[in-house]
């Protein structure tokens, strides 16, 4: 199989060259590093949309990075029905461009949190398919803007269309609440209603390697390979 | 001329600086302050050459194309 990838840097993203190294180890394929100001996207299968500061987090984060000049072509690429990944800034990117409900607010404590956390599956698609029910994957969150909110009928939404792919949950060695920014519902990733674009708020490209805490970030590319 | 855009996250959604920065004034002794919320102010010029209905048409457009994300926030152009 030649599984192609790519991953899109904006000024201020620094968990892009992970996201190739992620995307390098675990696919074995050819794997791009797109630029944002690029006017084209060639066809891959899968994009991410990697974690950050894009723009600095000015105005809301992700906001200038959704009117970049290659987002155009990264929503041809999910309106194709390819795959798309958005990680950390990647997700909140995501909902700024309308990609994905919702919209991601300041962590309830007011606290940047840079810690392990503990996620499981809600609901079943190509990203997380080879991965159990009620697995609990340990997962590093690192963001100030994880606080998943919507409006009730959206969230109503999100439940019936099956959108919720991952919520927070308690796990061994957690010390404090299952919910660690206070979204709603617990909820840590949520996709499309084609299920093939994905924002989730921890970091699978930091969850993958021997040195890692733990290397449960390789299910989501082993469930997208399967 | 010059705009103002007040920019604040609508009520139902929970501000959590305006209540640290609530907490802090009450220990300074302001206890009869309540209710405070944090939001953004955004200041811009127009050329005057525009009339008055463009220039809020394109403030408007601006708004909901970058400056607002009306699934969390609400404004208010100020002349």
């Amino acid at each position: 199989m030649n599984f192609k990838s790519a991953v899109i840097t904006f000024p201020g993203s620094n968990c892009d060259r992970d996201a190739l190294t992620y995307l390098k180890d675990l696919t074995q394929g050819e794997v791009l590093n797109i630029w944002h100001e690029e006017s084209s996207l060639p066809n891959v299968d899968l994009v991410i949309l990697p974690g950050g500061f894009s723009f600095g987090d000015y105005l809301r984060s992700g906001a200038m990075a959704s009117k970049s000049k290659i987002i155009k072509d990264v929503i041809s690429h999910a309106n194709d029905g390819r795959y798309l990944l958005g990680i950390c800034n990647g997700f909140q990117i995501l909902t700024e461009i309308g990609l994905l409900k919702g919209a991601l607010i300041q962590n309830k404590s007011i606290k940047f949190l840079g810690k392990d956390c503990y996620i499981k599956k809600k609901f079943n698609n190509k990203f997380n398919c080879n991965i159990q029910n009620n697995e609990v994957l340990r997962i590093p969150v690192a963001h100030n803007e994880g606080n998943f909110y919507c409006d009730q009928e959206t969230l109503n939404y999100l439940h019936d269309e099956e959108l919720i792919a991952f919520e927070y949950c308690s796990g061994e060695y957690s010390l404090d609440d299952a919910n660690i920014n206070g979204s709603l519902d617990n909820i840590a990733g949520i996709t499309n209603k084609n299920k093939n674009v994905l924002g989730m708020m921890p970091h699978p490209e930091r969850a993958y390697q021997d040195f890692h805490l733990s290397n449960h970030g390789k299910k989501i590319i082993e469930s997208i390979l399967s | 001329m010059r705009f103002k855009i007040l920019i604040r996250l609508k009520s139902q959604i929970l501000e959590p600086q305006g209540k640290v920065i609530e907490q802090s004034l009450k220990s300074l002794g302001f206890e009869e302050f309540s209710n405070i919320r944090q939001g953004k102010l955004i200041e811009i010029d127009l050329p005057d050459s525009l009339n008055e209905r463009e220039r809020l048409e394109k403030i408007d457009a601006a708004c909901k194309k970058l400056l607002v994300n009306e699934i969390i926030e609400e404004y208010e152009v100020l002349g």
